[in-house]
């Protein structure tokens, strides 16, 4: 019997859309007013933990991220710098075995990111991201871009064609590849392609774009046009970016966060933190003593 | 979407659920005629004579002769090109051996039975003269051809997974190329090397086409290769080239005949599965 | 006593590759005998025109393939059809889709240890199947649509598999910069999975069907017909919509022969003048074979040059 039922449940579980297994606080879950001296603040992390099956990545991280700002996270390998980055926009939910505490507020919506509830779609709309490896898409240049309105639901081909040179421009990359829209982004330098995936980043316009070391697989060259474009979005959006080079940290970002083994260490002003670091184990990290 | 590619992978279990059904069901319906004890101690095989009788080992004897004859050719022939081509081949001839001895599995099965009826029976006929023109040995030789790409090709993708780390550990110490592969490499492959060799011998038991045109009809209870003998799947398919009522004796002897084919068919995939996993266990 | 060791280990080294490089020539050569052996007995046949279009005959001399090529084409195209049908979404499921977890992640293992499993059984039992299944409970006779459905069965784990090592070969960068825009999962395998994996899964299918093309034993055993000297109906007609279904079900439902039936009946024939028909039939089977394989091998290179992750 017991058998049974479980076939049942299970049969349920496949056919009926998966509501949400509830693992979180539900106090978190309702719209937290937004107060004035909050305004500029784009996410608060509350007491977020974050669980790997059994391992347990993140302890209890609270931060407040500025809006329109560039945040960096530093830290070293393994420290948890970018399990944290994608808590952002839920991209541990494609694998199994993974588990939220705590909660990630979104504002001015004041949604918690970490809700089971939360709409993903709309969440990485929301939140776009640029990965550690330039991950174009084996098409054109132009439907890579295009790729995200299309998902999204815009079906008129000139706001496609619009919105597309717009993002192209803006990821600095149109004057290079305007006469070659046809052809697929694998021909592209490794520069080009990481410049193409922001520019497929933006084109729906997120709120927030989060960057995963996006300059690891870079020549020096194609990584200087990249940290300029990432100081010129910040105009338009609020930007958090994991890197294990300390100087980039420091020429981009305007404030830092230092993790260590899951936990946030150190959150500041940017030049606080390579100039006058509060904690020891910060300091060793920015002088160079570990890491 | 989910559902329909749930259901899609599903219907996979669904086949497996019908060949168990269809043979438990028409096999229980010949059990209920003929007893199982008759079908498994009787040394007769006689479903077209007069007096019906129902013992399976003449099949069983046919098939596991042919079967033994095949794996005589094919894991000598077999593991000297796995270790040839392991250890000691160019990358260019591997390039081009490797796809030949693929395709000795893709051609058709019914080609083989003609060259082997037609080809090999008569050349063996001129060195052992009272060959007869049915017989075991000449499927039995080919079938041990056919299986190479488990004994030579799954041998050799199993030499070719042991670690680099430990071929040059057997150099270092001054080993020869051939004492490294047949006292460290073979041994340490072991697991690899035999499951293919099982699944080579599962292949060559449930082979049809070749033995039923080469081996003869004839079920008969012996281990001389010269002679005429039926394999269970040369019964299985004399008797579907006849019209045969639905639910006669003969067309429910078919399905204990398969039933039988079946676990063993079962047992050796699940050993030799079971010897595969083993593998990645080890590195 | 140490140099005639090493004398030894030299002699082996330079003694086996020979013996090794004999063992593999053997085996060449017995696929180069094969294939002679039966062209040179079948070319009398293979070059006449007449082979390709006749009907079988009581007479080898009159005796053609001409039903059992299209008997083969169209047991194939549903094959091919009903293959893909459950093959591809199973592949799909099992690497997309599948939690391996809980209870459904049992069942996600009977699923893939059961693929593993079909593909060992041996062909004929699918005939036994096929026999009880599709010719006797669901009564759809000795038609093309049950061999069909036979082959396609035999062909379905060689798909499965294919399919799944096609998918398995896309970086999971891919996947997650389709999410990150917004995607969602049946975006992403409509958008992407699906068509980077195609080529590969073309190359299981173009290879699982060269295997089945050759099948002889299970369609026997399902009661495919030696001597059928008509062609199925054409479901196309000349008025409008052009396409008659009543035909097209009539076309399904007809008695079949396929090559390897006709060469299998040949063959057993005493008269010498039907072996070499056999042997005609034979070697078109075969080139078919190699053809297919030739062609498989090819889209794989391609595929492994065009997406290079």
């Amino acid at each position: 019997m017991v058998a049974v039922s479980s076939l049942i449940g299970t049969i349920k579980d496949i056919f009926i859309k998966r509501e949400s297994s509830n693992r979180i606080d539900k106090s978190f879950t309702n719209p937290i007013s937004i107060r004035k001296n909050e305004e500029d603040i784009k996410i608060e992390v509350k007491d977020l933990s974050f669980y790997y099956g059994k391992f347990r990545a993140l302890k209890n991280i609270n931060v407040k991220i500025p809006a329109k700002k560039i945040t960096a996270l530093i830290g070293p390998s393994g420290c948890g710098k970018t399990t944290l980055l994608r808590c952002f926009n839920r991209m541990h939910d494609l694998y199994p075995g993974f588990k939220y505490e705590g909660a990630i507020i979104l504002y001015p919506d004041g949604i918690n990111i970490v809700d089971m509830k939360v709409d993903l779609l709309d969440l990485r709309r929301k939140i776009g991201m640029v990965f550690q490896k330039p991950n174009p898409f084996p098409k054109s240049v132009y439907e890579n871009v295009a790729y995200g309105l299309r998902v999204n639901g815009v079906k008129n081909k000139k706001i496609i064609q619009e919105k597309v040179e717009w993002a192209l421009r803006s990821a600095g990359l149109w004057e290079e590849v305007k006469d070659r829209l046809n052809t697929n982004a694998y021909n592209l330098s490794g520069g080009q392609q990481q410049r193409l995936c922001i520019a497929r980043a933006i084109a729906i316009e997120p709120e927030i774009l989060l960057f995963d070391e996006p300059t690891s697989a870079l020549d020096p060259i194609s990584t200087g046009k990249i940290e300029e474009l990432i100081i010129e979005l910040k105009e338009k959006l609020t930007i958090i970016i994991v890197t294990h080079n300390l100087q980039q940290a420091a020429r981009v970002s305007d404030y830092t966060g230092f993790m260590y083994l899951g936990e946030l260490v150190e959150f500041n002003r940017t030049d606080k933190i390579f100039t006058n670091p509060q904690n020891k184990l910060t300091e060793d990290y920015v002088t160079g003593r570990f890491g | 979407m989910l559902a329909v590619f749930f259901t899609a992978g599903f219907i996979t279990i669904f086949i497996t659920v019908g060949i168990v059904y269809v043979l438990l069901s028409d096999a229980f319906k010949f059990f209920q005629v003929v007893s199982l004890k008759e079908f498994l101690t009787q040394k007769e095989w006689t479903p077209v004579f007069a007096t019906k009788k129902f013992g399976i080992w003449p099949l069983v004897a046919g098939t596991f002769l042919i079967a033994a004859i095949a794996m005589v050719v094919s894991i000598p022939l077999g593991l000297l090109i796995a270790i040839y081509l392991s250890e000691y081949a160019s990358v260019r001839v591997k390039e081009i051996a490797k796809p030949i001895i693929e395709f000795l599995e893709a051609v058709p099965t019914v080609v083989y039975g003609y060259f082997t009826l037609l080809f090999v029976t008569p050349i063996l006929q001129k060195i052992i003269p009272n060959l007869e023109a049915f017989n075991s040995l000449a499927p039995g030789i080919v079938l041990g051809f056919m299986i190479l790409p488990y004994t030579a090709s799954m041998a050799e993708d199993a030499m070719k997974g042991v670690p680099q780390r430990i071929r040059e550990a057997s150099y270092a110490l001054g080993a020869t190329k051939l004492r490294t592969a047949t006292h460290i490499i073979l041994p340490a492959a072991v697991s690899g090397v035999v499951a293919g060799f099982i699944l080579g011998a599962s292949r060559a038991i449930g082979e049809t086409m070749v033995v039923a045109i080469a081996a003869g009809m004839y079920p008969n209870l012996t281990l001389d290769p010269r002679e005429p003998i039926q394999t269970m799947t040369g019964y299985i398919v004399q008797v579907a080239l006849g019209d045969l009522p639905y639910g006669s004796i003969e067309y429910l002897s078919i399905f204990a005949v398969g039933l039988a084919l079946f676990i063993i068919a079962f047992v050796f995939n699940s050993i030799a599965l079971w010897l595969r996993s083993r593998i990645r266990e080890i590195y | 006593m140490s140099k005639d060791r090493k004398k030894n280990s030299l002699k082996s080294d330079i003694i086996y590759p020979i013996v090794g490089f004999i063992a593999l020539l053997l085996v060449i050569s017995f696929m180069i005998t094969l294939v002679l052996d039966i062209f040179i007995d079948g070319f009398e046949k293979l070059k006449d025109p007449s082979f390709y279009i006749s009907y079988p005959s009581r007479f080898p001399e009159k005796a053609g393939i001409l039903s059992g090529w299209v008997g083969t084409l169209l047991v194939m195209l549903g094959a091919i059809f009903w293959s893909l049908l459950i093959g591809i979404p199973a592949g799909i499921y099992l690497e997309e889709y599948a939690k391996k977890r809980g209870f459904l992640g049992k069942i996600e293992t009977i699923i893939e240890v059961n693929i593993n499993n079909l593909a060992a059984v041996p062909s004929i039992i699918y005939g036994l199947l096929a026999l009880g299944i599709f010719v006797y409970r669901f009564k759809f006779g000795e038609s093309i649509l049950t061999a069909g459905l036979t082959l396609s069965i035999l062909m379905l784990p060689v798909i499965v598999v294919n399919t799944r090592e096609a998918i398995r070969r896309i970086p999971r960068d891919i996947r997650e910069g389709a999410y990150a825009v917004g995607a969602t999962k049946w975006d992403t395998v409509r958008d992407h999975i699906l068509p980077y994996s195609l080529g590969g899964i073309l190359t299981g299918l173009i290879i699982a069907a060269s295997r089945a093309i050759g099948e002889t034993a299970p369609l026997i055993t399902i009661g495919a017909l030696t001597f059928i000297a008509f062609l199925p109906p054409s479901p196309f007609t000349t008025e409008f919509p052009f396409l008659s279904y009543e035909r097209a079900l009539e076309a399904l439902m007809s008695p079949f022969t396929v090559l390897p039936i006709q060469i299998f009946n040949w063959v057993s024939r005493p008269q010498a003048a039907f072996q070499i028909n056999a042997a005609a039939a034979g070697f078109i089977l075969l080139v078919l074979t190699v053809l297919m394989n030739a062609l498989a091998y090819y889209l794989r290179q391609k595929v492994r040059r065009k997406y290079i992750w």
